[in-house]
């Protein structure tokens, strides 16, 4: 998947890149099951092609887009971002794909959408997770308009320079860097933009453990585990000492504006 | 020995007891074998604290199915058994813990009490370790003369609270991910080996009183 150097501002990193192997194979997305060997083990299964995504709610243009045209919607650029699991692991990953923003401003959002709800792939035929009780099937997730807009919002379609493994979320998923990996949904089916705060899935989970921001934040923990520190995937083996997690998982300079005046121990 | 004393002799102790010392520690030797040549994935640290919790789960069942196994098929021989599988679940439940302060909290004495405090989970599996730990410490025949066999058996019954406070502690983890599969299964097993326990003790208060006359 060609792709062309992004010149958005923390849109590349000097840190070591992940292994493809670790990133490919050390997933989570429960819709192939909750291990996190399980996606890369049984997401063949999943149809990719074709594939459409369905935008509407509170637009001017809403339209179906087929796969093909969004891959040409916007120049493929490559982004090296940190990624931050709730879980206290971290990885750095190539990815390939265009600011969400470039698609918002195509379908013309109007006056009193507010948010973005994302909804997920759930086909029981195809994704054996479905058919588990472990969350409310569709995978949903959601970011406030401005997040959204922002352009370190990235609408993925590749990593490691290839179209994206179907364990990372093929063949479109979102990236938030500066979130907790679960913030962004994989294999996206519909995009919706809507008045109120989309209810997401692992909030409806766990309402006191997963917040709608999520924001990657060291000095709010987890109701069971701290989130002072991480364990960086493939760096230095097994007696590695884990690393301090940054604020905004170290994207402060450009997102910390969009929370000013937010209590995020509160908005966590 | 003739083949008629086949069941006996499998289970002669000079045969059996150094088998199934080796078949216990061949998931350490797998485990030492994949930490040494990077075989556990992208999280080594991960699989290795996990890998060695299950291993314990896993004794923790065998060495509770020891006693209804020996009586359901008659097989006295097998109690035989029982104190080496009871180590080797204390074996792999301190290199869990070990793997776990060790390569999650780096050895630092107060980053694990601060775990503790902030994950519940952490604790329990914590104080069942304290329990095995002293049922370990008392497992040799001088410690049974020393306490005396019934107050050493009541110290023992312990491990019953150490399969509540395992599954609890499993339970614990398991519900970050929403996930109860695998912790049903150990609590059936589990349940099971000690209802029979508790069905059989009932079943003998229960039997007719022997008769007298009046």
């Amino acid at each position: 998947l060609a792709a062309q150097r992004s010149a958005v501002d923390g849109a590349s990193t000097m840190e070591k890149i992940t292994d493809y192997q670790d990133a490919s194979t050390y997933n989570n997305f429960y819709e192939f099951g909750t291990d996190k060997s399980d996606p890369a083990r049984n997401a063949h299964t999943l149809v990719t092609s074709p594939w459409s995504v369905e935008v509407e709610g509170l637009v001017k243009r809403p339209a179906r887009y087929a796969l093909e045209d969004l891959l040409k919607l916007a120049p493929q650029e490559e982004r090296i971002y940190r990624l931050r699991c709730v879980e206290g692991w971290s990885m750095v990953i190539p990815w390939v794909g265009y600011s969400l923003s470039s698609l918002i401003r195509k379908v013309e959002p109007l006056g009193n959408a507010r948010y973005v709800e994302f909804v997920t792939q759930a086909d029981r035929k195809t994704m054996p997770g479905v058919s588990s009780r472990v969350l409310d099937w569709p995978y949903v997730e959601g970011l406030r308009m401005d997040e959204a807009m922002h352009p370190l919002t990235l609408l993925s379609f590749g990593m490691y320079g290839e179209v994206l493994p179907k364990q990372n979320g093929a063949p479109l998923r979102l990236v938030v860097p500066w979130k907790y990996g679960f913030k962004s949904g994989k294999s996206l089916v519909r995009i919706r933009f809507v008045e109120n705060e989309p209810k997401t899935a692992w909030n409806k989970a766990a309402p006191s453990e997963y917040g709608f921001y999520s924001n990657v934040n060291p000095d709010v923990d987890h109701p069971r585990w701290s989130q002072a520190t991480e364990r960086r995937i493939g760096e230095g083996g097994l007696f590695a000492k884990k690393r301090k997690t940054l604020m905004f998982n170290g994207y402060e300079s450009q997102v910390g504006q969009l929370y000013a005046g937010m209590d995020l121990k509160k908005l966590f | 020995m003739g083949t008629g004393s086949r069941r006996q002799s499998w289970l002669a102790p000079g045969a059996v007891r150094p088998a199934v010392f080796v078949l216990c520690l061949l998931p350490f030797a797998w485990l030492f074998a994949a930490a040494f040549l990077d075989r556990l994935g992208a999280n080594p640290a991960e699989a290795l604290i996990r890998s060695t919790g299950d291993w314990t789960l896993r004794f923790l069942c065998i060495t509770l199915a020891v006693t209804p196994l020996r009586v359901l098929l008659g097989l006295p021989a097998l109690a035989r058994l029982r104190r080496m599988l009871g180590l080797f679940t204390f074996f792999y439940a301190a290199l869990h813990a070990l793997s776990y302060a060790g390569f999650d909290m780096g050895f630092e004495v107060q980053e694990i009490a601060r775990d503790i405090v902030k994950r519940p989970f952490i604790l329990v599996g914590f104080c069942g370790l304290v329990l095995l730990t002293a049922l370990a410490a008392t497992s040799f025949n001088a410690a049974i003369r020393f306490l005396g066999a019934r107050r050493w058996q009541a110290l023992h019954r312990a491990v019953y609270l150490v399969a509540g406070l395992s599954i609890l502690h499993f339970f614990w983890m398991r519900a970050g991910k929403n996930d109860f599969a695998e912790v049903a299964l150990y609590a059936a097993i589990l349940g099971a080996l000690l209802g029979w326990r508790a069905w059989r003790r009932l079943a003998a208060r229960k039997a007719p009183p022997p008769a007298f006359s009046r």
